[in-house]
């Protein structure tokens, strides 16, 4: 009897792989905050029921591969075109639930028209950002997230405000405009943040099922390769250097 | 008989959409199309479809990627500037094999050029215009009432090949009004449930790409797929259209606009006893390439007129390979070759 029970409490499963998780091994590197999102991600959808009828468009960057590894419907968009294509499948099969999964260059530079306008028009879609303050999948040139004196492969001595400008900060940029409903910024760079982008990720996929519009998600991610460091010294510099400049917090909750 | 009505090239174009059951249009505000977006505005809401005007062109072709992956029959249109932005877009749905029905009513170039019709995109839309290997399926109609029954074609095509068809069409042919008698839908229908993007309702979950790093799905394999796509297109969608050409000594060739010029100069010519012809090709990719050497054969002369320094004239070259002499007469710039200049031209080679 004793050994019984001891064999079920062995059994017991306390943490398993999400079933919409893909086996395959991702090409994001040790420490990247991609691997987080997108398990936060296949959990939601997971527990929201929404597995058949997702479509996640992933951009270009290191995020383009984040349909291989979750597993519902993917899409491919060219640089920085993410909302637009989003904006016509999302428009030709409102039932679907349209998740636009985008990295800074993307959003922010070439993209960034796309990223306003779609907000701009409310378009009752769930933008996932992820701010790493530089081009990963390029070899880390500098974004329109760079932190002012960081270091990149196209601003070596420093991002220079002089002639680079300021970082532009995303949420408060559309905090101005009249159509979202949601905006939040979070991280991935400690336990209490993790929970944070999961309730954050939430409420952007509940206003998304429930038609109420437009929701962003910032999400603050480690590129240790990227940036030169260790991914302990990565978590590190997420809190000392990004947070400062980019605070940690809901703008908007309709 | 249907009844005849009178509506403009560009509103022709617009409802000859809706009547091949196209609900969706993306677009931008661009002259010499205008009409285009503005009509779809006001009919799109009447028959339950969406009219979104973009914040750009590159923002309206990746909704038509969107909208096409989602299954849709979808539509931009806009003019020669527009369109050089909207080559983003064309490339990655062909990488991608969506379909969907691209209108350029051309202006004059390079740059800004002029609002005037002209021709000079004849490279850009046959050639290539964007990057990779790639082909669209280019349409030329040269009346409203082929502009309207084109576009009915086009999108059939679109979906039948998955590919991008695109109209050629100018700013003359979008402003001028005829009497036409409105297209009706050809009643094929295309399956399209084991592509689009759904949600994976009851199925594996699928992926629209043009991405294709490794190995196993090599990007080589999907070019040499796209060629075999692009030949069958070339042997069974080729288009073109003669006019008093079987016993032509001298033989004409333009396409859309120009070719309404060169009936009135084959008449004038005919009128004046020397035995003018015209060919035109109606596709201009697939080029008539066999129909056209074989109308040459013979022929004393073919004369090539465009409303551009010389693009289409190239590949007639190439088709009729020497065996007859090829001559060239254009203009650029938005204006028209005028009539008598394209007969006094004819009657040279005749004295």
């Amino acid at each position: 009897m004793q050994l019984n029970t001891r064999e079920k409490v062995l059994e017991k499963i306390v943490f398993a792989r999400n079933a919409l998780l893909s086996e395959k091994a991702h090409h994001y590197c040790a420490g990247c905050g991609h691997g987080i999102v997108h398990r936060l991600l296949a959990e939601l959808i997971d527990e929201f029921g929404i597995a058949q009828k997702t479509v996640l468009i992933a951009p270009v960057g290191c995020g383009v591969l984040a349909y291989f590894y979750i597993k519902v419907d993917g899409c491919e968009a060219a640089h920085g075109r993410v909302p637009a294509v989003a904006t016509g499948l999302k428009r030709v099969n409102p039932e679907n639930i349209v998740i636009a999964y985008q990295g800074d260059g993307d959003l922010l530079a070439i993209g960034t028209a796309e990223t306003i306008h779609a907000a701009n028009r409310g378009e009752n879609i769930t933008v996932v950002f992820i701010n790493n303050a530089l081009y990963g999948m390029t070899g880390g040139q500098m974004a329109p997230t760079s932190l002012v004196g960081q270091k990149t492969k196209t601003s070596p001595y420093g991002r220079s405000a002089a002639e680079a400008g300021y970082p532009i900060r995303a949420c408060e940029l559309l905090n101005s405009l009249e159509a979202p409903v949601f905006i939040e910024r979070t991280g991935v760079h400690s336990v209490k943040q993790i929970i944070r982008t999961k309730k954050a990720l939430k409420k952007g996929l509940a206003n998304q099922i429930e038609n109420r519009g437009y929701s962003f998600i910032e999400v603050l991610s480690m590129c240790p390769t990227g940036w030169g460091m260790k991914p302990v010294k990565a978590v590190e510099w997420i809190e000392n250097q990004m947070v400062p400049y980019y605070p940690l917090e809901n703008f908007r909750d309709r | 008989m249907s009844k005849k009505v009178f509506m403009k090239g560009n509103e022709a174009l617009a409802e000859a959409a809706i009547i091949a059951g196209c609900r969706y249009f993306f677009g931008y505000p661009i002259t010499p199309q205008n009409e285009v977006p503005a009509y779809f505005a006001m009919r799109l809401p009447q028959v339950g479809g969406t009219f979104l005007q973009a914040e750009s062109e590159l923002a309206a072709i990746n909704m038509v990627f969107g909208a096409s992956a989602a299954g849709a029959r979808v539509m931009t249109s806009s003019s020669s500037p527009g369109i050089s932005l909207k080559q983003e877009g064309i490339s990655y749905m062909a990488g991608a094999e969506l379909p969907a029905v691209v209108v350029n009513m051309m202006r004059g170039g390079p740059g800004l050029g002029s609002i005037a019709g002209s021709q000079g995109d004849y490279f850009q839309a046959v050639k290539g215009g964007g990057h990779g290997d790639y082909r669209l399926i280019v349409l030329a109609p040269n009346s409203v009432q082929e502009l309207a029954d084109l576009t009915v074609l086009a999108f059939d095509l679109a979906d039948r090949y998955r590919m991008v068809c695109m109209i050629l069409g100018d700013g003359f042919l979008g402003q001028m009004s005829e009497p036409l008698v409105l297209p009706t839908p050809s009643g094929e229908s295309f399956d399209k449930s084991d592509w689009v993007l759904d949600g994976a309702k009851d199925r594996a979950p699928r992926i629209v790409r043009s991405l294709r790093l490794t190995p196993e799905d090599a990007l080589e394999k999907l070019n040499l797929r796209l060629q075999e796509k692009y030949h069958a297109v070339e042997q069974n969608e080729t288009r073109s259209e003669e006019y008093m050409a079987d016993d032509a000594e001298y033989l004409m060739v333009g396409f859309g606009i120009s070719s309404r010029l060169l009936k009135a100069a084959v008449h004038s010519l005919r009128a004046q006893g020397v035995k003018a012809g015209l060919f035109r090709p109606v596709t201009l990719w697939p080029f008539p390439s066999k129909q056209l050497a074989a109308c040459a054969a013979g022929k004393r002369r073919v004369l090539v007129v465009e409303m551009n320094a010389g693009q289409m004239v190239e590949d007639v070259r190439l088709a009729v390979n020497g065996s007859v002499p090829v001559d060239f007469l254009g203009r650029m710039a938005g204006m028209l070759p005028e009539i008598k200049t394209i007969t006094e031209r004819i009657k040279n080679y005749a004295a």
